[in-house]
C-alpha cells in the first residue's frame, strides 16, 4: 500500500487505467495515510471518506466498462477549503462559515469531478486566504512535514503540506499574492499560479477579486501541469475568465527544453534580506539552466521594490469590500440575535465573533485606504504602482522569455515566530507579489535545501497566457536536479 | 501619510461593522501605523501621469441573453440561513420601534 502513496499522479492514473490497482484501493491507501499522519500535520479540516470512496467506485466502474478515461481519473486530491463543494463543509478557515455546507460546486470542483479526480477532503488555510503561514486559520496551524515546528507557508499551507506528507499526490490551492508558490517552496513541492483569468473563480470564496487565482500543487512538474490543464479554461460564470485556448502546459513540462530560451534574473529580488543558503541554491539553479543551453541575462525591474506596498493596500481594500457579504443575514454565523439588538448590532457582534485578528486588521486597513481623503494617497497610488510593475514586466519581455528569482527570501520560519509582527510576515511574499499584481503565470519548483536544511524554491514568471513557458523551465530544473539527487527533493525529507 | 489613532480605528471599525474591544482598538492602532509606514514608500513614486490598473486583464462587461436559466433551489438556500420563516430570510429588526 505504501507504494501507492509515494507514486506520482501519472503512475497512479496509469495503474488504475490498466487495472493493476483499483481507484478504491488508491483512495483507501491515502485515507489510511491521512489517519496515520494528519494528527501531527493538521493539513485537513474535513476528510470526506464516503464521498471520496464513492467517486473512486465510479472511476472503477468506468474502467470496468471500458469507458474513455481522463489523464487523472481515479487520482486523489486535496482541495483548499476556500472552494465550494456541494454538501461538504466549506469554512475558508473562518469561524464565520463554520458548519456551512454550500449548495453548489465551484467550477474547479465541477471540472475535477468530470475528470474523475477523487476529492479526499478540504484543507486548512489562513482565514479567507489572508496570511503566509496558515497560522491565521481559526482551526489551528498546519505543520510543515519537513519539520513540524515550522510553518508550511500560506495561505494554502494545508494543501501544500498534504502533498508533501504523501496524504495526496495532488492538491488545489489559491494564490492572491503568493499563496500557492510560497507554500510549495517551503514544503519542497511544485506549485503554480496560472495566468489571472485562466481558472474560473466561480465558487472561490473571494478575498481580493482582481488578484485571486486557483492553481495546482503536485510533487512533479508533469503532475502539476496535468492538474493545471484539468482546471483551466473559459467559464461563462466568471466575467474575468479568459476566452482563449489553454496553453499546452503538459507538452511544455514534458519537453523541459530550455535551449535557446532567454532567461532573465531579476536584480531587485536578491541581496539584503535573502538568506545565503537561498541565494546559493538559486545561483546553482541559474548555472544548471545555463548548462542546458539557456541564455541568462540580468534584468532590472525597479518598480518591483514597491510591490509589497501596493499589494498590502490593494488586497486589504478589495477584502474590506468583499467581506461585507458576511453580514449574519443570509448564511454563516449569527450571534446575539436576542430580539433586543438591531440588525446592525447583530452584524457588528457576529463579525467581531466570527473574524480572526488578521482578517479584522485587513478589513480596517482596507476601509482606511478606501476612505475619502486617503483614497488617492493609498488605493489610487497603489493602482498606479501596479501599472508601473506591469510595465517593468512588459519591458522585460522585449529581451527575455521568462524571469526567475528565489520563490521566498528565507526558509520556512518557526510557528509563532512572526505572528505579532505583521510586516515581517508580509515579507514572506516579497518575491511572489510582482507577478500577482501583473497577472502573469508563475511557478515554484524545488531547488535544494538551505542553511537550515529546509526546502528552497525557484520561481519562474512568464508573460500573460504563456503558462507553458513556466512549466518548460521548471521541467528543465527538475530533470537536471533529479540526475544529481537520483530522485525528487522530497525523497530527502525525514519520513513522518 | 498621517499616524493612525485609537479613535480613527474605532471610526473605521464602525464603518466596517465590527465591534472591537478596547484591547483590539489599541493593538490595531499601533499595528496599522507600522503597516502604513511600511507601505508608505509607494508615495515616493512619481505617478501623476500614470493610469491606474484595476485588473490584471482588461475587463469588459459580459452580457448574456435575457432568458431564464435554472438557479439554486429556494429551500436549499434557506437551509443555510441563520433564521428563516415562511420561505424568507428572517432578520433582526432594521427600524427603530416607536
Amino acid at each position: 500500500m505504501s507504494d501507492l502513496i509515494h507514486a506520482s499522479a501519472v503512475e497512479l492514473a496509469t495503474q488504475i487505467a490498466n487495472k493493476t490497482v483499483s481507484a478504491v484501493e488508491v483512495t483507501q491507501a491515502h485515507l489510511e495515510r491521512i489517519a496515520e499522519v494528519d494528527g501531527r500535520v493538521n493539513a485537513f479540516l474535513h476528510v470526506d471518506t464516503d464521498g471520496a470512496l464513492e467517486q473512486a467506485r465510479a472511476v472503477d466502474h468506468a474502467v470496468a466498462s471500458g469507458q474513455a478515461l481522463s489523464a487523472l481519473a481515479g487520482v486523489p486530491l486535496a482541495l483548499k477549503d476556500v472552494l465550494t463543494q456541494t454538501g461538504v463543509p466549506t469554512t475558508a478557515g473562518s469561524k464565520i462559515l463554520e458548519g456551512w455546507r454550500p449548495p453548489y460546486d465551484a467550477t474547479v470542483v465541477e471540472r475535477l469531478r468530470d475528470a474523475g479526480v477523487v476529492i479526499l477532503g478540504k484543507t486548512n488555510m489562513d482565514e479567507f486566504a489572508m496570511g503566509s503561514s496558515t497560522e491565521n486559520s481559526a482551526y489551528g496551524p498546519t505543520h510543515n512535514p519537513w519539520d513540524l515546528e515550522r510553518i508550511p507557508g500560506g495561505s494554502s499551507g494545508g494543501s501544500a503540506a498534504a502533498v508533501s506528507a504523501y496524504e495526496a499526490p495532488l492538491a488545489i490551492g489559491t494564490d492572491t499574492g503568493g499563496s500557492i508558490r510560497q507554500p510549495a517552496a517551503v514544503t519542497g513541492i511544485v506549485g503554480a499560479k496560472p495566468t489571472y483569468g485562466a481558472v474560473s473563480r466561480y465558487g472561490l470564496v473571494a478575498f481580493s477579486s482582481s488578484l485571486d487565482q486557483a492553481g495546482p500543487f503536485a510533487r512533479t512538474v508533469v503532475d502539476t501541469a496535468l492538474l493545471h490543464s484539468v482546471i483551466a479554461g473559459h467559464d461563462p460564470r466568471d466575467s474575468t475568465s479568459i476566452k482563449e485556448a489553454v496553453p499546452d502546459v503538459v507538452g511544455a513540462a514534458k519537453s523541459a527544453d530550455v535551449s535557446k530560451m532567454r532567461i532573465g534574473v531579476v536584480r531587485e529580488l536578491s541581496g539584503e534580506g535573502y538568506q545565503p543558503g537561498v541565494q546559493a541554491r538559486f545561483d546553482e539553479a541559474v548555472e544548471l539552466l545555463r548548462a542546458q543551453g539557456a541564455e541568462i541575462v540580468e534584468i532590472s525591474c525597479p518598480s518591483f521594490t514597491y510591490a509589497l506596498g501596493a499589494y498590502y493596500l490593494i488586497a486589504p481594500s478589495e477584502c474590506s469590500s468583499n467581506l461585507a457579504r458576511f453580514d449574519a443575514m443570509r448564511f454563516g454565523l449569527r450571534t446575539d440575535d436576542n430580539g433586543e439588538l438591531s440588525a446592525e448590532d447583530v452584524m457588528r457582534h457576529t463579525r467581531a465573533a466570527g473574524f480572526g485578528p488578521e482578517v479584522k486588521r485587513r478589513i480596517i486597513l482596507g476601509t482606511y485606504a478606501l476612505s475619502s481623503g486617503y483614497y488617492d494617497a493609498y488605493y489610487g497610488q497603489a493602482q498606479k504602482v501596479r501599472t508601473l510593475i506591469t510595465r517593468d514586466f512588459e519591458a522585460a519581455w522585449a529581451s527575455v522569455d521568462v524571469l526567475i528569482s528565489p520563490t521566498t527570501p528565507t526558509e520556512p520560519f518557526r510557528i509563532g515566530e512572526r505572528v505579532n509582527d505583521p510586516v515581517a510576515m508580509y515579507k514572506a511574499d516579497l518575491c511572489t507579489l510582482p507577478s500577482s499584481l501583473y497577472g502573469g503565470p508563475a511557478i515554484s519548483v524545488p531547488i535544494g535545501l538551505g542553511d537550515e536544511n529546509l526546502p528552497v524554491g525557484l520561481q519562474v514568471m512568464a508573460p500573460v497566457m504563456a503558462d507553458d513557458q513556466v512549466y518548460r523551465v521548471a521541467g528543465a530544473v527538475e530533470k537536471a536536479l533529479a540526475q544529481q539527487w537520483g530522485g525528487l527533493l522530497l525523497d530527502q525529507a525525514v519520513a513522518l | 501619510m498621517s499616524a493612525i489613532s485609537r479613535d480613527d480605528v474605532a471610526h473605521l471599525a464602525s464603518l466596517a461593522r465590527i465591534e472591537l474591544t478596547e484591547q483590539e482598538l489599541n493593538d490595531y492602532a499601533g499595528q496599522l501605523d507600522v503597516i502604513l509606514t511600511a507601505v508608505a514608500s509607494i508615495s515616493e513614486v512619481a505617478a501623476d501621469d500614470i493610469p491606474p490598473t484595476t485588473h490584471a486583464v482588461p475587463v469588459v462587461n459580459v452580457f448574456r441573453d435575457d432568458v431564464v436559466t435554472p438557479s439554486l433551489n429556494r429551500d436549499s438556500v434557506l437551509d443555510h440561513a441563520p433564521a428563516a420563516e415562511d420561505g424568507r430570510f428572517r432578520v433582526p429588526r432594521i427600524l427603530d420601534e416607536e
